[in-house]
């Protein structure tokens, strides 16, 4: 660098800038490590965040909380649920039966990769997990139509009772699909939207024709 | 040598055309020769290639294998590889769709509609659809039939959706492998003008199974004349779809190998119906005629049981 040898700044023009470092969205350990922590914060803590994002597909609002800090907490608890709720439905456990819990376990997680992923080679922007997490969180309305429906069993198990199955099963089919399609469809190119949202309509009426047909013995 | 060239001419006139079509591929520019084809065109036309040009799709074949390597150059473990068989449009899909059920006698489908852009998007998509829709009807046609009974209790028959997914995933993509290969295999022994890759028989086959939805939910319907007639319909729709596809590529070949490939086509495109309407959907009339002995509840157990 020869030719800088005598490159000087003039004592009168101020020379002022900021050095900032990227930290990344380590945010909580900004101020403290959460080492040292009692045991019931750090488990309230990832509790809350679960459940607000609950509460935020119980009232679908274009809300980025869902998509920026994503888990798999909440699907998980979601599935193994619903599961567990949709078993005891297999006649004599012969062929002709319900769903088992490993069909339901993979249909769901099978399910949303495969949606994910069909996603994401249309050329989606969302990532992947963010993806599996708002797919996950949008099953919360058909698990709560398989406990009404589920309630509604026990009462009995005439037309009354299939038309109140339907009615709810259908509604919540409905919450699910408009709920998971406002958190997915602004991440894809505008003219490959029903592209996308079409096989999420598949997914949910899957799940939801699993739940309608859900016979206890 | 002079036929030749304007074989060659006639090639690059396609191309512009192609460019007009799809206007972002990406092409590398030839502008001169583009100039010539439009006088040559005129007089040098033969009387029957017009109606050639248009099911054979003879200059496009070689020009979807320049467009396609030179789409798909991205090497197959990257994931942009696997973009580029999803490179399609709602409207495209959705014309595609309409070109498999309204086929217009005369066009080709791949020629028409694909045009060297073949797609993973419709083959799998529709596959999945038609196993629920399948599997969903089957289990509410039963469900109509046995209403009345007082031994039949409902079941959701769950298991069948395997069956299902099975049977026609395999058949969406085993037929065109088998299909795909026995074509290779006889272009290397006569020179035919036309021959597919393997992914514009995937999307032939895939969007040819469309029409199987709308039957398959109006199998609901519990009347054996119904059902049947629904198939012959959407079998001749589909069939001939992949018979129009199908047959330009093996049509110069020996006669009987000819027919043999397009009979085999169709044949097991009808086996598909077939065993799907007879899997899945209950015969209607069998309970009606069931006598009212003691092997009543024989005979009705064995039905539940199939």
């Amino acid at each position: 660098f020869a030719g800088l040898a005598d490159v000087s700044i003039a004592e009168d023009i101020p020379v002022e800038g900021e050095i900032t470092v990227p930290v990344g969205s380590h945010s909580p350990d900004e101020d403290y490590s959460t080492l040292d922590e009692p045991v019931k914060d750090t488990i309230m803590r990832d509790l809350k965040a679960v459940g607000k994002k609950f509460v935020h597909v119980m009232y679908p609002k274009k809300s980025s909380a869902l998509l920026r800090d994503w888990d798999l907490w909440g699907p998980l608890v979601l599935c193994v649920s619903l599961a567990l709720m949709l078993q005891g439905g297999s006649a004599d456990s012969k062929e002709d039966g319900g769903p088992q819990f490993a069909e339901v376990f993979v249909i769901i997680w099978f399910g949303a990769v495969v949606i994910t992923l069909n996603s994401k080679l249309l050329g989606g922007t969302i990532s992947f997990f963010q993806s599996l997490c708002v797919l996950g969180y949008c099953v919360l309305p058909l698990t709560v139509a398989m406990l009404v429906c589920r309630l509604v069993l026990l009462a009995g198990s005439g037309t009354v009772s299939f038309i109140i199955r339907l009615i709810v099963v259908v509604a919540m089919f409905g919450w699910s699909t408009l709920a998971s399609t406002a958190f997915l469809a602004d991440s894809q190119p505008p003219n490959r939207k029903a592209l996308v949202v079409y096989p999420i309509f598949l997914f949910y009426f899957v799940i939801s024709w699993m739940i309608l047909t859900f016979t206890p013995q | 040598v002079a036929s030749l060239v304007l074989y060659l001419f006639a090639e690059f006139d396609d191309a512009a055309n192609l460019l007009a079509a799809n206007p972002d591929a990406t092409t590398i520019s030839i502008d001169e020769p583009a100039e010539i084809p439009k006088n040559q065109r005129g007089h040098r036309q033969e009387p029957g290639r017009e109606e050639d040009d248009e099911l054979l799709g003879t200059d496009d074949s070689d020009k979807t294998e320049l467009l396609a390597g030179q789409k798909k150059s991205a090497p197959f473990w990257t994931f942009e590889y696997y973009q580029t068989f999803f490179d399609v449009d709602t409207y495209q899909v959705l014309d595609r769709i309409k070109g498999s059920v309204f086929p217009v006698p005369g066009k080709n489908f791949v020629r028409l509609y694909v045009r060297s852009n073949p797609d993973l998007y419709g083959p799998f998509w529709i596959c999945a659809t038609l196993v629920f829709t399948i599997a969903v009807s089957g289990n509410l046609s039963n469900f109509f039939i046995h209403l009345g009974k007082p031994t039949y209790h409902y079941v959701p028959e769950f298991r069948k959706v395997s069956i299902a997914a099975t049977t026609i995933y395999a058949y969406a993509w085993l037929v065109p492998l088998a299909l795909w290969g026995f074509l290779m295999w006889r272009n290397s022994k006569v020179m035919n003008i036309v021959s597919y890759s393997f992914l514009e028989i995937v999307c032939v086959y895939g969007y040819s199974l469309f029409i199987y939805i709308p039957t398959a939910i109006l199998w609901i319907i519990p009347q054996k004349v119904v059902r049947w007639v629904l198939m012959m319909f959407s079998l001749c729709l589909s069939g001939s779809v992949l018979v129009m596809t199908f047959w330009p590529a093996v049509r110069d070949d020996n006669r009987r190998i000819a027919l043999a490939t397009v009979g085999t086509i169709v044949l097991l495109h009808a086996l598909l119906a077939v065993g799907c309407l007879a899997y899945f959907f209950d015969a209607p009339e069998l309970d009606f005629a069931a006598p009212v002995t003691p092997a009543h509840n024989v005979s009705t157990v064995i039905t539940k049981s199939q």
